[in-house]
């Protein structure tokens, strides 16, 4: 048990990549925490108090202050708790991977999201486009087995929607952006992602997730007829 | 060695002004320079090949580009004087989750006033006055967002207070009536040195505003 890590609570839902990347983190640094799964279709009340403006997960609890937005929390984590630092030191590092984090969170994932989410041969083709062209500047900026060099660092957390939600994403929707052969280095990082011990355990199940954005699909391709 | 400090920018951008605010604040010697977003400069291109987009900091030759990103930055490298964000951090987490409501909100649903019609723009009245008011209860009783002295939500926020008049004039609202705390608190920062130095006219703004929808057939 870490000594004076005080109380830390973690409203989630398993399936989510945001609330996995404050998991990923906490586990990295050893701090133990009370896990509460959420109902998104029927939100608790803690939820609802404790992030108010959004409602959302993941919500970080600690000593009964909350935080919401997965990259604020894990800022606030990487500054309480010292070890294992995620977040570079030197500033100009660190505006760096703020920066790549952003740009994964705003531009990539809307651009996966619009190509998969759709029936619309127009749309997809859009979005793949747009797809293709946010995963080309991030593969070049990977330099090392991980973004954060040897070690992962918090672009490698945030990327982590990459290494394992996109691919099941595009097993059940018929979609294919992440290639080894357009992006060869974030194909071997996913890889070694998915596969370092602490991320290994702090992923959820294949098969729920595939079934989950299968039943999505579905659900799209139905409304559209 | 002197640092060299170089923005690249266009005078009507909130995201710009924030930059230059905390440049301001902090007394730190740069080279402005005024972008032609139509034409935009190879230095430009070269320093944000990825959103090729102002603002851009250049320190010493390196590029950080967006402007929260650019505001902390020169939070943390020039930390001797006036600090941006609280020491605490969980104020500082805070005040980051704040910055990044605003940028949620306040850019999208203000152009959406000025740019959109009928049942849109109606739900963007909504949504905007909704946002302010909510940003009111943050603000609370405190001078500023960061308390005695501004911080990084008033800067973040207060560069879309210039923006204002168009908002209001295309979009049909009364802020100051609705949200009166809000136009307070802009008020008092309007008279914060950093800041009033560094945002351009609420009137030539306005007609910047006027031009683009008369260009774009927005009226």
């Amino acid at each position: 048990m870490a000594k004076d890590q005080g109380e830390v609570q973690l409203l989630g839902v398993g399936g989510s990549p945001f609330v996995r990347r404050v998991q990923i983190a906490l586990k990295l640094k050893g701090i133990e925490y009370t896990y509460i799964e959420e109902n998104l279709r029927n939100k608790s009340d803690l939820l609802l108090k404790y992030n108010p403006i959004h409602k959302k997960v993941p919500v970080f609890v600690h000593n009964g202050k909350p935080l919401a937005e997965s990259l604020v929390i894990l800022e606030y984590i990487d500054e309480t708790w010292e070890n294992y630092p995620i977040f570079p030191q030197q500033p100009y590092e660190k505006a760096l991977a703020r920066f790549w984090s952003r740009f994964i969170d705003d531009k990539i994932l809307p651009a996966i999201s619009k190509a998969a989410w759709t029936v619309n041969k127009e749309e997809r083709e859009k979005g793949i486009e747009e797809s293709l062209q946010a995963l080309q500047f991030l593969e070049n900026e990977l330099k090392h087995k991980f973004f954060g060099g040897e070690n992962i660092s918090i672009v490698d957390i945030a990327a982590s929607y990459l290494a394992f939600w996109l691919p099941a994403i595009e097993e059940a929707v018929g979609l294919k952006v992440l290639s080894s052969d357009k992006f060869p280095k974030l194909y071997k990082w996913s890889q070694e992602f998915n596969n370092h011990p602490i991320v290994k355990e702090n992923l959820p199940p294949k098969d729920g997730l595939l079934g989950f954005f299968k039943s999505r699909y579905a659900a799209i391709s139905a409304a559209s007829k | 060695m002197a640092d060299e400090v170089i923005l690249l920018d266009y005078w009507v951008s909130p995201f710009g002004m924030r930059v230059r605010i905390a440049l301001a604040e902090k007394g730190i010697k740069h080279e402005y320079r005024e972008e032609d977003l139509r034409n935009k400069s190879p230095l430009l291109l070269q320093m944000n090949p990825v959103h090729k987009k102002i603002p851009v900091l250049i320190h010493n030759g390196k590029s950080i580009c967006e402007s929260l990103i650019a505001v902390q930055y020169i939070d943390e490298v020039w930390n001797e004087k006036s600090p941006l964000l609280p020491s605490d951090p969980y104020q500082r987490s805070q005040a980051r989750f704040w910055a990044d409501y605003v940028d949620k909100k306040i850019y999208e649903v203000g152009r959406n006033l000025w740019t959109k019609k009928g049942e849109e723009q109606e739900a963007a009245k909504k949504e905007f006055i909704e946002a302010l008011k909510l940003l009111e209860q943050e603000l609370g009783d405190k001078t500023y967002f960061g308390g005695d002295k501004i911080g990084f939500v008033d800067v973040a926020l207060i560069p879309f207070y210039t923006w204002f008049k168009g908002y209001e004039t295309f979009g049909n609202i009364n802020v100051e009536k609705e949200c009166p705390k809000f136009i307070a608190w802009a008020k008092r920062c309007m008279q914060v040195e950093s800041i009033s130095k560094s945002l351009p006219d609420q009137d030539k703004v306005y007609g910047f505003i006027v031009e683009i929808t008369k260009k774009f057939g927005l009226e």
